[in-house]
């Protein structure tokens, strides 16, 4: 806003706007309300202040007056409430067929890999006006992404997937930081956001080495790692099908019904125990420490890739607000 | 002239103040204790705001400057704000004001010092030789699997000194309930002796799983147990339920005490009864309770579900419900009251604004929307301190200036008092306004370098620590000071009501020559004359 003295960092993203109105709703009525406070006190301590003769009156109190300030700002609060609530709930719901961009987080920097294939290191290039949704896990501890001039911040676990979504509205080269401690470099974990318009992006694309799609990665890495031996592509494998599973319930042997979304992937291949589909064996082998976090990216890809209708890259988005516990807690 | 025997020269001996289970020494050996390690936490913050004047890390090396945020955060909380109002003025005047010879069990009291100073030895043993550097949250799998510092000791002696918290709490309620003096009811109470039974509640029920959470944290990174580290089977975000359980009713812990210094001080200087004294001893309570019921509000960008993020949110409007109640009694006990500017007044006004402020700005971070923006940037640490500083420091030095003729039998000089007051208020602000303004512009906590763009704020944030500090060290100096050369304090200079000014100033070992009687209601200022004059030093 000021150039010298900005009172808020460039609004870039399409939410950036919705939490800068409530931000200032909430500066004018803390202004408000302190102005209001401290005149009282004020005006009090100059008009009643100590003067010989002049006695204070003692009043017990005021029922109707304590109810009164404690229903009015019980209502303002919950007016907060709901529209602090409704921008939060928008932030986590990527909308459908948003391009999913995987990241890794690692003590000290940022991996980010394109569903097209080119991968970055502390760098996001992204085209204006595209819902980008970041699907990000942590190789070690948490961290926190975080876009200033978006208005988003999301957590970066160990052990399973978060995810924010954003669309960039304005070009630019927006800061990156790390906003949760993670140790020595943490402050040093920084790194940009950079809107391009949709041409240039897409020249940048192109002009990145062929490391082929993250699915294409993926398709190989599935092969390289003898997954077909067991998930065979109809019934007669030692494991499930992986066509058409992900987005899709599934029946534990244990009673319980999950949805197959990144998480229950993911965990499938580091972690198989932990959930084996009603019919079959717990016979799959155990992948933690085998695979990377970039590679276990890509078999995900890869594995969204098998859900009809075929197509091709980044595959269906599961359509369910990012976060959302439909699947069983981890045991 | 023979000198009068009070509790400060019953005895002489090293071994008579080691030894002793008088609450009164107690308290003053508390002082001691916790004023020598608020100067610790203290230089820990000047040496991060002298980091934080430039852009580069050039002062210190990163690990370093994260061992001074950690150590300082992990001492200012536990070593300073959870004992100080209820181990110092709590100790001395929870007796008095009720009528009774000593809290309900002594010794236990006495052990209570002792875990604090082993605690803090340790805590200090873990400074000397390396430090922490997880934070004073000491989240997971960091903690437990990639520090490489001292998280084991630390841990422990966070975990002994809370069972110095939990004793204390212990004995508050017991003595509530059962040692008040005939025709003090409930309702008679004063206000300071309900928000100490809210804290008592608060450090019962809590303490204790913080206690076991570290105990896990030690337990995983000692024994390799998987409890919070995914590699190992664990869950990082237990981690940060259990903390935070724990964590969110201790900041209750910490500013109840305050509130209730305040609710002393506001009708002693406008000479009216408190509006609305059942609402205040209400609030206090339900402060208490709300306060167990909203730790996920650290916790919106943490991987918790959408639901969980909406109930906790609503929950935390709800307890800033009982806080605002609070403002505006003390507003309405001004109206057509009498008031003096006493040093004591002035801290009291300062705690109003600026706790007025903090608590405006946990809307914003209530809001879950703004949250995620906000959490995690220097809009957080502005909001705590303003509450912590702002407001729990406040408190305190105004319970330490309101009740210290009772406590030495001195007064301190009134004209310095004033100016120190006026010093901290200002410095405060000057070092945490600029804070807000450096978090919704975007600068994560915990960075020892920024972009450049964030200097001008720092700097300014820096320049009023200096300030800040040299009103923290002025006290100190004239506290001391007038304990030789301060005018003698008259039993009541101030005109006070409460039993604890019908004694002596300072009290005899056993308080009062017989059990008083109440027939009076609290705050009966209708019936206390004003003093002529503040006795003023020369």
């Amino acid at each position: 806003m000021f150039d010298n003295f900005p009172l808020w960092p460039t609004a870039a993203s399409t939410g950036a706007g919705n939490v800068d109105a409530l931000y200032i709703f909430l500066v004018a009525l803390s202004s408000f309300m302190c102005a209001a406070i401290f005149t009282m006190i004020i005006v009090f301590a100059l008009r009643y202040r100590r003067r010989k003769g002049v006695e204070a009156e003692q009043i017990e109190g005021s029922t109707v007056l304590e109810i009164t300030w404690s229903a009015v700002p019980l209502f303002i609060f919950l007016f907060i409430f709901v529209w602090g609530a409704a921008i939060y709930f928008a932030e986590r719901t990527p909308p459908r067929g948003a391009t999913e961009v995987y990241v890794v987080a690692k003590q000290w920097m940022w991996k980010l890999q394109h569903p097209e294939g080119p991968r970055e290191i502390n760098e996001l290039h992204v085209p204006v006006g595209r819902d980008v949704k970041l699907i990000m896990t942590s190789q070690d501890v948490i961290h926190s992404f975080y876009v200033p001039s978006f208005r988003i911040k999301q957590d970066v676990l160990p052990g399973r997937y978060t995810t924010a979504w954003f669309r960039a509205i304005k070009p630019g080269t927006y800061h990156l930081f790390c906003a949760e401690y993670c140790g020595t470099m943490h402050s040093g974990m920084i790194g940009q956001v950079v809107v391009m318009e949709p041409n240039r992006y897409e020249a940048w694309l192109s002009g990145g080495g062929t490391s082929g799609s993250l699915a294409a990665n993926g398709a190989s890495m599935f092969q390289q790692l003898g997954c077909p031996t067991c998930h065979r592509s109809d019934t007669q494998g030692r494991g499930p099908n992986l066509v058409g599973v992900f987005g899709k319930p599934v029946h534990l042997e244990d009673g319980r019904t999950v949805i197959a979304d990144e998480d229950y992937i993911r965990e499938s291949i580091v972690a198989p125990a932990a959930k084996i589909v009603s019919g079959f064996k717990p016979i799959m082998p155990v992948f933690q420490g085998l695979v990377s976090e970039e590679q276990l990216n890509a078999l995900v890809v890869y594995i969204k890739s098998l859900s009809p209708p075929p197509s091709g890259s980044a595959g269906q988005p599961s359509g369910l607000p990012a976060g959302a516990e439909l699947q069983q807690p981890k045991e | 002239m023979a000198e009068r025997e009070t509790y400060l020269n019953k005895e002489y001996g090293i071994r008579s103040w080691l030894l002793t289970t008088d609450h009164k020494r107690i308290a003053l050996l508390y002082l001691i204790s916790i004023t020598f390690f608020f100067f610790i936490g203290g230089f820990f913050a000047l040496l991060i705001r002298l980091e934080l004047l430039t852009p580069a890390g050039d002062l210190v090396q990163a690990d370093t400057y994260n061992k001074l945020f950690t150590m300082h955060g992990m001492v200012m909380v536990f070593f300073f704000l959870i004992p100080s109002i209820p181990a110092v003025l709590g100790n001395f005047l929870v007796p008095l004001m009720i009528g009774a010879k000593d809290l309900a069990f002594p010794r236990i009291n006495l052990l209570s010092w002792y875990l604090y100073v082993i605690a803090g030895i340790m805590m200090l043993h873990s400074i000397v030789t390396g430090g922490v550097d997880t934070g004073w949250t000491f989240y997971t799998p960091f903690s437990t699997a990639f520090s490489n510092t001292k998280v084991i000791e630390a841990g422990l002696a966070i975990f002994v000194s809370g069972f110095s918290s939990i004793l204390t709490g212990l004995n508050f309620v017991v003595t509530i309930h059962r040692m008040r003096a005939p025709g003090m009811t409930w309702s008679r109470l004063p206000l300071f002796i309900w928000a100490h039974y809210a804290t008592s509640i608060i450090q019962l029920l809590g303490t204790p799983v913080i206690a076991i959470t570290l105990v896990l944290v030690v337990f995983e990174r000692a024994f390799n147990l998987g409890i919070f580290d995914p590699n190992r089977g664990g869950d990082p975000l237990l981690f940060q339920h259990l903390f935070w359980f724990y964590s969110h009713p201790a900041v209750y812990i910490m500013i109840l005490p305050s509130m209730g210094v305040v609710t002393e001080i506001i009708p002693c200087f406008t000479r009216k009864r408190i509006f609305g004294y059942k609402f205040v001893a209400a609030s206090s309570i339900g402060i208490a309770v709300l306060g167990f019921l909203v730790w996920a509000h650290h916790m919106f960008v943490a991987g918790i579900s959408l639901y969980s993020a909406l109930i906790f949110s609503l929950l935390s409007y709800l307890v800033a419900v009982p806080s605002a109640i609070k403002v505006f009694n003390w507003t309405a006990t001004m109206y057509k009251g009498s008031i003096s500017f006493t040093t004591p007044m002035l801290y009291a006004f300062g705690f109003i604004g600026l706790f007025t402020m903090g608590g405006l700005t946990g809307l914003f971070l209530a809001a879950l929307g703004i949250d995620v923006h906000v959490t995690d940037t220097y809009f957080v640490i502005a909001h705590f301190h303003y509450i912590m500083v702002g407001g729990a420091v406040m408190g305190y030095l105004a319970g330490m200036h309101f009740w210290w003729p009772k406590i030495s039998g001195r007064m301190y000089p009134e004209w310095l008092g004033k100016f120190a007051a006026l010093i901290v208020f200002l410095g405060f602000n000057l070092t945490f306004f600029p804070q807000f303004l450096l978090g919704y512009m975007g600068m994560p906590r915990r960075y020892w370098q920024y972009p450049p763009e964030f200097q001008v704020l720092n700097v300014l944030s820096t320049a009023g620590s200096t300030i800040l500090a040299v009103g923290y060290i002025l006290p100190m100096i004239y506290f001391l000071w007038s304990m030789r050369y301060g005018e003698p304090a008259p039993d009541n200079p101030w005109g006070a009501s409460g039993l604890e000014w019908t004694t002596q100033s300072p009290p005899t070992t056993f308080n009062f020559e017989e059990t008083p009687e109440v027939t009076w209601e609290a705050y009966d200022y209708e019936h206390i004359p004003a003093p002529e004059e503040v006795p003023v030093e020369r």
